[in-house]
């Protein structure tokens, strides 16, 4: 497989969207999405911390030993994270006022250091690079769906334009926590509806995560969330 | 007293760091199929967390803040506790076997959990004293204990339940999150 950068784009976005098909990253993906925009927010937030930690590892991918490599990864990722937050602070503060904790909390976002082992770490920078951007839109899109409609449903708006008719009456629980809960179950549901309709082999849906989890990086989840997806793939053939 | 009293009630059950705050959440719905597992999580979530609080503060407070570095703190406290947890673990192996045995497993799962890092930070944002960060600690780890223990539970009990087929597994295990979020809401009067 020769990767080139458009491939890269579509399969971030499409193939291996990281938060419905990968399931990574849930706790931003929750927590944020309270609105399109603050979904969008975190989302384009979390594809540039991605798209240059993606880089930079790949550029320094043959300097760091390779037993120390975590912590190597967690401090270039931390490092950006930083630099982030105040590029946020300063142009931006009221999304930074709305983000709140979970700017920080990107560090130990799932998708980052997966993708830094994952992709990063084998292969060279511009393709790491694209990589970044496509995963980063990828959850972009995700968030974006789950902020819109939980704020269509929550307040009768998307993007703070009002779209239900004004006798609407907005269900406000779908902005408070259970909502994201409800919200994000039944968009799981759906789609594996959708997956059921046409079974495919377990495989094809996650062709980065061949489920050895001793090599998979996913450390925030400990492996524990990938053993899930699969027992639950199974549970449904 | 009462102030640490009100500390504990509202990170264990009001802001409950799962359910109102979704930190954590990788090892509360990827952990929480039994009982037994689901306790020993909490278990080592609660050990990890109070004294990566107390670690943590104690970093902020004197070296930290005194020599105008506060802007360094997400890196600070991201390789502090990896490597309490990764320094944890060889203690317990050395001096309590018996513990390190029934913590063992989840220790290096805790590494990245981000309610450890979220609630360091948060300790430093609500302006905290090294005393109430310990106590803020612990109470939000008891209440990711509670969380996850009353949802293994649910969960046991679900097995043998009919669910719709689109349904089973994680959208269900959702659900079942979602209406405990609900419950925990009847907290909010409390404080």
């Amino acid at each position: 497989m020769n990767p080139n950068p458009i491939e890269r784009l579509t399969n971030g976005i499409i193939k291996e969207n990281p938060t419905f098909v990968l399931m990574l990253g849930m706790c931003p993906t929750l927590a944020v999405t309270t609105s399109a925009t603050n979904g969008a927010g975190m989302g384009l937030t979390t594809t540039a911390v991605l798209m240059f930690s993606n880089m930079i590892i790949s550029l320094l991918r043959k300097f760091i030993p390779d037993r120390v490599r975590i912590p190597g990864y967690i401090v270039v990722i931390a490092s950006l994270v930083t630099v982030v937050q105040f590029v946020l602070q300063a142009y931006l503060p009221s999304l930074n006022d709305a983000l709140g904790l979970y700017i920080p909390l990107i560090v130990v976002n799932c998708i980052i250091l997966g993708r830094a082992e994952s992709f990063a770490s084998k292969n060279g920078p511009i393709n790491s690079f694209f990589d970044g951007v496509g995963m980063g839109l990828g959850f972009t899109i995700a968030l974006t769906i789950l902020g819109g409609f939980r704020e269509l449903i929550g307040a009768g708006t998307i993007f703070g334009a009002q779209i239900m008719p004004a006798a609407y009456e907005p269900v406000s629980i779908f902005i408070l926590a259970p909502g994201a809960f409800f919200v994000l179950s039944c968009l799981v549901a759906i789609q594996n509806k959708v997956k059921n309709r046409k079974p495919k082999d377990s495989t094809a849906s996650a062709p980065s995560c061949d489920h050895d989890c001793s090599t998979c990086g996913n450390g925030a989840c400990g492996g524990k969330f990938f053993d899930m997806t699969v027992d639950d793939k199974k549970d449904n053939k | 007293m009462q102030d640490l009293l009100l500390i504990i009630i509202g990170s264990a059950l009001v802001n409950n760091v799962v359910l109102s705050q979704f930190l954590g959440l990788c090892p509360f719905l990827g952990v929480s199929k039994k009982v037994e597992t689901a306790g020993g999580m909490g278990a080592a979530v609660i050990f990890v967390i109070t004294i990566a609080s107390f670690v943590a503060s104690l970093i902020y407070k004197f070296i930290l803040n005194p020599l105008g570095l506060s802007y360094l703190q997400t890196i600070v406290f991201i390789l502090v506790i990896a490597a309490l947890v990764q320094f944890v673990e060889m203690f317990l192996k050395k001096s309590m076997p018996a513990l390190y045995e029934s913590l063992g497993v989840y220790l290096p799962l805790i590494t990245t959990n981000c309610a450890v890092l979220g609630v360091a930070l948060n300790n430093v944002q609500d302006g905290y004293n090294i005393l109430q960060s310990v106590i803020n600690g612990f109470g939000t780890a008891a209440g990711f204990t509670i969380a996850i223990v009353i949802l293994a539970g649910i969960r046991e009990n679900m097995e043998f339940n009919d669910i719709p087929e689109s349904f089973q597994g994680m959208p269900i295990v959702l659900v079942s999150a979602g209406l405990m979020a609900i419950a925990f809401f009847g907290f909010s009067g409390v404080i």
